[in-house]
């Protein structure tokens, strides 16, 4: 897989030996009218490693990655990926939007979607060719949805979607890939299949960056969080980091006891 | 008569309509689908009210420098611009204001189109420049229908067509997911406006034959009936085209076939009926594939509950359900079951306790999301599945 990957993507030959931060955050501001989402949020995110992005609703989780992309505009600060601008590093990002975003009625096959994943191989008006339904299927296979995908999008259940979503993002052939709540929504067996996918891209030295909402599950799924709320809380390894008292800064008394037992 | 029209023989005139209607009918409903799959429908109209003004100013500016008011290229590059400044409105307002998009349409549409309204009276009053007609850009008029201006809706029509093909993948892309588009790094507004740059060109091209109030018709009937026969979106493209072409064709031989017959409504009633004709007949989607697919999913329902009802000596009291029974020879027309209904009831009964006992049970969570009370368990484990469930059951269960 690892091979493969590199292959497909021509632009460069080091695959997992890059050590600049994936994603660099420098004094990002973005508001939604007078009202800041973010404030001067730093961050610098390790390369090769599995990142949770928590904090209470509204807290600007979401935001941060779509800023982090480019979906929305900051009104201050810079973006940075591996040591270059974000759009020089365009092809090594992938993303996995909120399942919510998008219309599941929409006439459009599951093999379609993830073929939206190959979107910048094939350009305008390049033809599917059976390398690129090749590379569609085997990304299918990795989330186990190889089944469906002549599945019109409607028929499928919420995690069956969301497995979808991972694997045109798998499609994309990224170093860095950016989720937004991958575990809203689904069900256990989704959830499970979605982290063993998550933790092999790891094992490949990608990078992943996920704003996740169960705190209990922090721990066993992630390595690193970044907390916020609205500006950067913390941010580092799992057992500095993911404690009570970062917890309670972020959360106020929101936080229920039995999680922060979680946090332990 | 209309079978002469249908063939082409209707003379000079009417051939060039006919097939003029046709291509822009292809082009309008290939166009239309992106419009309509990006919840788009109604800028489109927005846009056609907006060439107004620009037909009334464009008549003035000819005249005015000494040319013909009439000149039809002329008259389309001046709604087109003045299209173009209304979409430009509708967009500023949705994305710089808190104004939601419909209100941004609303507002544009009636102040361009009533601004047009007062040009054109003052064009009406105007002395120089043979002005009658103009009004004819509100429904279209194929009457006086030339050689160019079939030139013009060809050349127009065609390569609209082009850049729809270009642009598929990321009009697609952007109106099933605008922010996996944008992440992706497509610039989605851009996108969206060239989209709706294309419906503002099939509007122009457009106006001579169907008329800018009912242009908005044959951008978006085709693609709505066209979604009702296909799930892909290159399909709905080019079931839209070809609706859109037949509903061109066909609407303006009709309209050919006597004088008092307007071309532009006739072509859309064409589409209408075709929509018609989709949302009831078209499998799957239609309005009578999903009546079938109920009644038969009640009728499975009313067997099996009654094949329960047997099998655990429950009287059965409605009447669908007797009925059912007796036809399918589970029960005799005295009520009494029959050796089949037995069977089959103590079968049914046993797969029904299969399916409780499986769903009480986290390690099959993923085929107890497939319980619909209806589905037979062989059918989503293997029998070595059910047989080990079958040891969880308890003997008295299984007999």
């Amino acid at each position: 897989m690892h091979l493969e990957l590199a292959t497909q993507d021509g632009h460069r030959k080091d695959v997992g030996k890059d050590t600049r931060s994936p994603l660099e955050i420098r004094g990002l501001t973005v508001s939604y009218g007078e009202k800041p989402a973010l404030f001067s949020v730093d961050a610098t995110f390790e390369p090769g490693a599995m990142t949770a992005i928590i904090g209470p609703n509204g807290a600007g989780k979401s935001t941060l990655l779509k800023a982090a992309l480019g979906i929305v505009k900051p009104v201050s600060g810079r973006i940075r990926s591996y040591g270059k601008s974000l759009s020089a590093q365009r092809h090594r990002i992938a993303y996995v939007p909120q399942r919510a975003s998008v219309d599941w009625d929409f006439p459009t096959r599951v093999l379609d979607v993830v073929l939206m994943g190959l979107y910048r191989q094939l350009g305008l008006l390049g033809r599917v060719r059976p390398k690129h339904l090749e590379i569609a299927m085997s990304c299918l296979a990795r989330v186990g949805m190889e089944g469906f995908a002549d599945r019109q999008i409607g028929q499928l259940s919420g995690g069956q979607q969301q497995r979808v979503f991972l694997a045109r993002a798998l499609a994309q052939g990224a170093d860095l890939y950016l989720l937004d709540e991958p575990f809203a929504g689904v069900d256990a067996a989704t959830e499970k299949a979605i982290i063993a996918v998550l933790k092999a891209l790891k094992e490949q030295g990608k990078t992943v960056i996920a704003v996740h909402h169960d705190l209990a599950t922090v721990p066993d799924y992630f390595d690193r969080v970044f907390i916020i709320n609205t500006s950067r809380v913390a941010e580092g390894p799992v057992a500095e980091a993911f404690v009570p008292e970062y917890l309670q800064e972020a959360y106020g008394g929101r936080l229920a006891t039995a999680q922060m037992g979680a946090a332990g | 008569m209309l079978w002469q029209a249908l063939t082409l023989q209707l003379g000079y005139n009417a051939t060039l309509v006919t097939i003029g209607a046709a291509l822009l009918g292809i082009a309008a409903g290939a166009t239309g689908t992106f419009l309509f799959l990006g919840k788009r429908a109604l800028v489109s109209d927005a846009i056609s009210h907006a060439t107004l003004p620009g037909v009334g100013l464009a008549f003035m500016t000819m005249v005015a420098l000494g040319g013909d008011g009439r000149s039809l290229p002329g008259l389309l590059l001046g709604s087109a611009v003045s299209a173009a400044v209304g979409l430009l409105c509708v967009s500023w307002l949705t994305r710089r204001t808190r104004l939601a998009e419909d209100a941004a349409i609303g507002a544009v549409l009636s102040v361009f189109f009533g601004f047009g309204i007062v040009l054109l009276t003052i064009v009406q009053s105007m002395t120089a420049g043979r002005q009658a007609g103009l009004e004819s850009f509100l429904l279209g008029s194929t009457a006086g229908m030339l050689w160019n201006d079939a030139v013009v809706i060809a050349i127009g029509g065609a390569a609209v067509l082009a850049l729809v093909l270009v642009l598929r993948r990321p009009m697609s892309m952007v109106a099933f997911d605008p922010e996996f588009a944008a992440g992706s790094g497509m610039n989605v507004r851009q996108i969206e406006l060239a989209m709706m740059g294309l419906a503002l060109a099939i509007t122009v091209v457009g106006l001579k034959i169907v008329g800018l109030i009912l242009i908005v018709a044959l951008l978006i009937i085709p693609a709505v009936a066209a979604r009702f026969w296909t799930n892909r979106v290159g399909h709905v493209v080019l079931i839209a085209g070809a609706m859109g072409g037949l509903a061109g064709y066909t609407g303006a031989a009709i309209s050919a076939t006597a004088p008092a017959l307007p071309t532009g409504p006739i072509i859309v009633l064409v589409a209408f009926v075709l929509f018609v004709l989709s949302l009831f007949a078209a499998p799957g989607r239609g309005v009578l594939a999903a009546v079938v697919r109920h009644l038969k999913f009640q009728r499975r329902v009313h067997l099996r509950q009654g094949l329960l009802a047997l099998a655990q000596g429950q009287p059965i009291y409605e009447r669908l359900t007797l009925r059912l029974m007796r036809r399918a020879g589970y029960v005799r027309p005295d009520g009494v079951a029959t050796d089949e209904g037995r069977g089959q009831a103590s079968k049914a009964l046993l797969d029904e306790r299969r399916w409780q006992l499986l769903r009480s049970d986290p390690d099959y969570e993923t085929a107890a999301a497939r319980y619909d009370g209806l589905t037979p368990l062989e059918r989503v484990l293997t029998t070595d599945q059910i047989t080990e469930l079958d040891r969880n059951l308890g003997p008295e269960a299984v007999t």
